[in-house]
């Protein structure tokens, strides 16, 4: 393998870089309102470039939505500041153009596509008209390094339909990183994992997170615990708390959403 | 054939047993009137060609292409009638004109005295009329059957429209009568053979680009499209764009086909371009395998071959045969007849690793299946 | 002033028989993703079913009373056969269904010119709604006067069942979430069966009372079928609020176009203003909104 171009060494740390003129992702009272129903209430987070960040809360907290604000899908209020750019209201594939990519609760892959074209797909949004009318024939660089980084090289040439699900999550972080986005914002990527999975991700999400601005969707609280640099807790559309792991954890409203609800211990340690 | 097809050696000699076939022993062989039937069913397989772009590989069920094949015929046409006129009646008025209308030449139809203007036309009018309706359609996330809802309308009102011009556009009765094509005689058996030659001409190439298109990384991202329009727009892409540009291929594929067909035929009329003949073009692509290369084209001319048999002897039996051809294909086998080698293959448990990428038939899904292959050869859109 | 009172009455008669086709469509593809192009071979079957009636009792009176009950029964019950033996297992391929059903639109067209000949047969009006009344000048036919009332009391009648009944509730939980409801424990195979029963019912019925203000020829459903489609998607798709606005407002449009200009232009200009309006509202008049991902 060549120099690495997806994964430069590094390990994330709670508030991000910390030298030169770090990218950042800045959301400014941001609401989500369906039919009335306020899913996302007046949200403000700040992510730095550099800083592996998760979004904690019961279900209907509201994170999901949080993603599908920032990224377009559905319509939002407020600010969404990307180093600079505001990239609220525009549409879904304008967003992405500006380096802002997420991956799915349920993986979404191309499965009558194979491997390599769906990481060639991601890769590929750059192309012009007519690299596009041309026949694919070199692999590259950088889907080449994403192959190797998710473990699927042998599996290159296979339907992206037939694969295991986790290599489905893989695949979908692979086509996240070959995406080349600044912003990468991933929906329980863990879900369903075994537990050497599960770990092989987090520390994988870690490498990624050095680089880049991360959010990540998780309900797992070990996970976070593991992995998380920085914590935001949402609970009924709103910022609970947002600091460290710890920090959260003795946070008395955080106890208190979660008090009674399973899954998620918040008050062990 | 499958293997024959493979790599590029294969796709070569494909073609030019293709081109063998179609250009040297067709000729050679038929009479001239079987000939021209064959040059007909040519036509038709052109549009099958584009119909198994934007419907096979797109996902976009375009019960429209009457349309577009009417435009271009219907442009020849007109040319073909002005140009009749001014050769043998020397008044270059069409002889319909004076019987139904003024008897004036309406200004629409002056461009198209001019070859040029005329063999333009055939590719531009159709190319912009589905360039406007699939950005207009498209980029508003028109999709799946609403989509498919107005495209058929299209049909229908261009239908009536040409009904209820008779003065200008020979209303239900179309146009017909022809005697030059660009100033070729075509009561000359050697013209008509060149009629073929072109149609046949035509046909070759549009598969070479049909071809070029689904090997192209552009064609793998209409794959996408089909299969998962949102997830794409997440990746910077705008799935409208794409449709868009395949649509239009198919628009132009069919309105060429369609003035090859008026020549060849020697009559067009609204019953060629409605909603049912919109809809029959779509049978013979997927009995074929409407994702294949080849399939929509050997559909097509099989539909075309068992229709001309028929439909002469037996009306009623056809109508029969093709609606039971309507249920049985789409029900129970909707990847065609180039998904049968799979289930075959599926049913003797001989997985073999990769299909040909050539030809990647979308399996039917069958009850064995598995669940994750059931799901994925169910397009997003037809799971909503 | 008369001619235009005249021409939009016109319209909400042709809007009703397009409600009733189109009321069938939207709920079958609301509820199960097929898109029924034999929907109107259904209709027709209905208005065949009149000719017949017509032909057993002479009274024309008594004949149509009969006709609208055993219309309704003919076309349900194609519709039910159509479902048990073919769509049912289709139902997440829309797509495919409406190729299919074309089929079967074929096959049911070339049945009636097998059986009752191609050119056209008619049905007598009854006596009592020979003529016209009065509307502000105009005169207005009975029998579009009937058909409208035919189709408002339908309509009412569908909406009592949807609300009303836990028959209803069932329907729409279904339309609303099929995979929950199945979860809960609706039974959709059930639903799915009445709802294509009442659906093409209703659409029987609107082929009889097309017969009272045309003809009855093989090619009736071709005529409506895609004007029906054109009021479910510019309605929105499984709601019958929309279908019923654009129902009367296309055909209002479609008579007040025709009498300006041509049939045949009128019939592109309404196909245009669908697709403007789909520019505004890609969703239809009105839409399902649910939190899903696509």
């Amino acid at each position: 393998m060549s120099t690495p171009i997806l994964l430069p060494d590094g390990e994330p740390r709670a508030g991000g870089l910390r030298h030169g003129r770090p990218k950042y992702l800045e959301v400014r009272n941001l609401s989500v309102s369906f039919d009335g129903f306020l899913a996302v209430d007046n949200v403000s987070l700040d992510v730095i470039q550099g800083d592996l960040r998760f979004l904690i809360g019961p279900n209907g907290a509201g994170k999901t939505t949080v993603i599908d604000a920032i990224t377009g899908l559905v319509p939002a209020t407020g600010s969404v500041n990307h180093t600079g750019t505001e990239i609220l209201g525009r549409k879904v594939h304008q967003t992405a153009r500006l380096g802002v990519g997420r991956t799915f609760q349920t993986a979404s892959v191309f499965e009558n596509l194979s491997v390599l074209q769906n990481l060639d797909i991601a890769a590929g949004s750059g192309r012009g008209p007519l690299r596009l009318l041309r026949r694919r024939k070199t692999v590259d660089a950088a889907v080449e390094e994403a192959l190797e980084i998710i473990g699927l090289e042998g599996a290159a040439a296979k339907k992206a339909g037939i694969l295991a699900h986790g290599q489905k999550q893989w695949l979908e972080i692979g086509m996240l990183l070959v995406q080349n986005s600044d912003i990468l914002l991933l929906d329980e990527p863990i879900a369903g994992m075994s537990q050497d999975e599960r770990l092989e991700t987090g520390e994988l999400l870690r490498r990624i997170a050095a680089s880049r601005i991360t959010l990540v969707i998780e309900h797992d609280m070990d996970f976070v615990r593991e992995f998380a640099t920085s914590v935001t807790v949402l609970a009924a559309g709103k910022v609970l708390s947002e600091g460290s792991v710890a920090q959260v954890q003795a946070d008395q409203k955080v106890q208190d959403v979660y008090l009674g609800s399973s899954g998620v211990e918040a008050t062990d340690a | 054939m499958r293997g024959l097809l493979q790599g590029r050696m294969g796709t070569a000699a494909g073609f030019t047993l293709g081109a063998v076939l179609l250009l040297g022993v067709a000729p050679a062989v038929l009479p001239a009137f079987n000939l021209a039937l064959l040059g007909k069913f040519l036509c038709f397989a052109i549009v099958a060609v584009g119909i198994g772009l934007a419907w096979g590989r797109g996902g976009m069920l375009t019960l429209g292409q009457g349309v577009f094949f009417g435009l271009g015929a219907y442009i020849m046409a007109m040319h073909m009638k002005l140009a009749d006129a001014s050769l043998f009646g020397g008044s270059g008025v069409p002889d319909f004109m004076s019987l139904y209308g003024s008897g004036v030449v309406p200004g629409w139809w002056e461009p198209f005295r001019s070859p040029a203007v005329t063999l333009l036309a055939v590719v531009l009018i159709p190319g912009l009329v589905a360039l406007v309706l699939g950005l207009a359609v498209f980029k508003r996330r028109v999709k799946g059957a609403y989509f498919a809802i107005l495209s058929q309308a299209l049909a229908a009102a261009f239908a009536v429209f040409l009904v209820g011009q008779q003065a200008t556009t020979g209303g239900s009765n179309g146009l017909s009568g022809f005697r030059s094509f660009f100033g070729f005689d075509l009561k000359d058996p050697n013209n008509k053979v060149m009629l073929y030659m072109i149609a046949a001409t035509v046909l070759l190439l549009s598969l070479a680009l049909a071809r070029q298109l689904m090997h192209s990384r552009l064609g793998e991202l209409l794959v996408a499209v089909r299969d998962q329009e949102e997830r794409v727009r997440f990746l910077g892409y705008d799935p409208a764009t794409i449709k868009t540009v395949i649509y239009v291929v198919a628009a132009v594929l069919a309105g060429i086909a369609g003035a090859l067909f008026v020549p060849l035929v020697g009559i067009i009329s609204p019953a060629d371009v409605g909603v049912i003949p919109s809809i029959a073009f779509l049978i013979g692509v997927a009995i074929g395998g409407r994702a294949t290369l080849l399939g929509p084209v050997l559909g097509a001319v099989g539909v075309a071959v068992a229709q001309a048999g028929l439909s002469s002897t037996f009306p009623s039996f056809w109508v029969y045969f093709q609606g039971l051809l309507f249920v049985l294909v789409i029900g129970f086998m909707p990847g065609g007849l180039a998904s049968l080698p799979a289930l075959v293959g599926r049913r003797r448990r001989t997985r073999s690793a990769a299909s040909s990428p050539a030809a990647p038939a979308r399996p039917a899904p069958v009850a064995t299946s598995p669940d994750a292959e059931e799901k994925a050869t169910v397009p997003e859109e037809a799971r909503r | 002033m008369e001619l235009l009172i005249g021409q939009m009455f016109a319209g909400l008669s042709l809007g009703s028989v397009l409600l009733l086709a189109a009321l069938g469509l939207s709920l079958t593809f609301g509820q199960m993703g097929v898109i029924n192009m034999a929907h109107g071979e259904v209709m027709m079957a209905g208005a065949y079913t009149a000719f017949v009636v017509q032909r057993a009792i002479s009274d024309a009176g008594i004949s149509l009373l009969v006709s609208i009950p055993a219309g309704f029964l003919v076309g349900g019950v194609l519709g039910l056969v159509l479902e048990a033996v073919l769509l049912r297992r289709m139902y997440h391929r829309p797509l495919d269904t409406l190729l299919v059903t074309f089929g079967v639109a074929l096959i049911l067209q070339q049945a009636a010119r097998d059986i009752f000949g191609a050119p056209s047969v008619d049905v007598r009006a009854p006596d009592w709604l020979q003529g016209n009344i009065e509307l502000l000048g105009a005169p207005i036919p009975l029998t579009r006067l009937f058909i409208l009332g035919l189709s408002l009391v339908c309509l009412a009648g569908l909406v009592l069942l949807l609300k009303a009944t836990p028959l209803g509730r069932r329907i729409r939980a279904v339309v609303l979430n099929r995979d929950l409801a199945e979860t809960i424990g609706v039974s959709t195979r059930r639903s799915d069966q009445l709802t294509f029963f009442i659906g093409s019912g209703l659409a029987g019925v609107a082929g009889v009372a097309v017969t009272l203000i045309g003809s009855t020829s093989p090619y009736l459903g071709t005529n409506y079928i895609v004007d029906a489609f054109l009021v479910v998607v510019a309605g929105g798709i499984g709601q019958i609020k929309g279908a019923v606005i654009a129902a009367f407002s296309l055909g209002v449009l479609q008579s007040v176009f025709e009498y300006s200009t041509t049939a045949s232009i009128g019939k592109v200009l309404i196909l245009i203003v669908i697709v403007v309006f789909l520019q505004l509202r890609p969703q239809g008049i009105f839409s399902l909104k649910t939190r899903s991902l696509a």
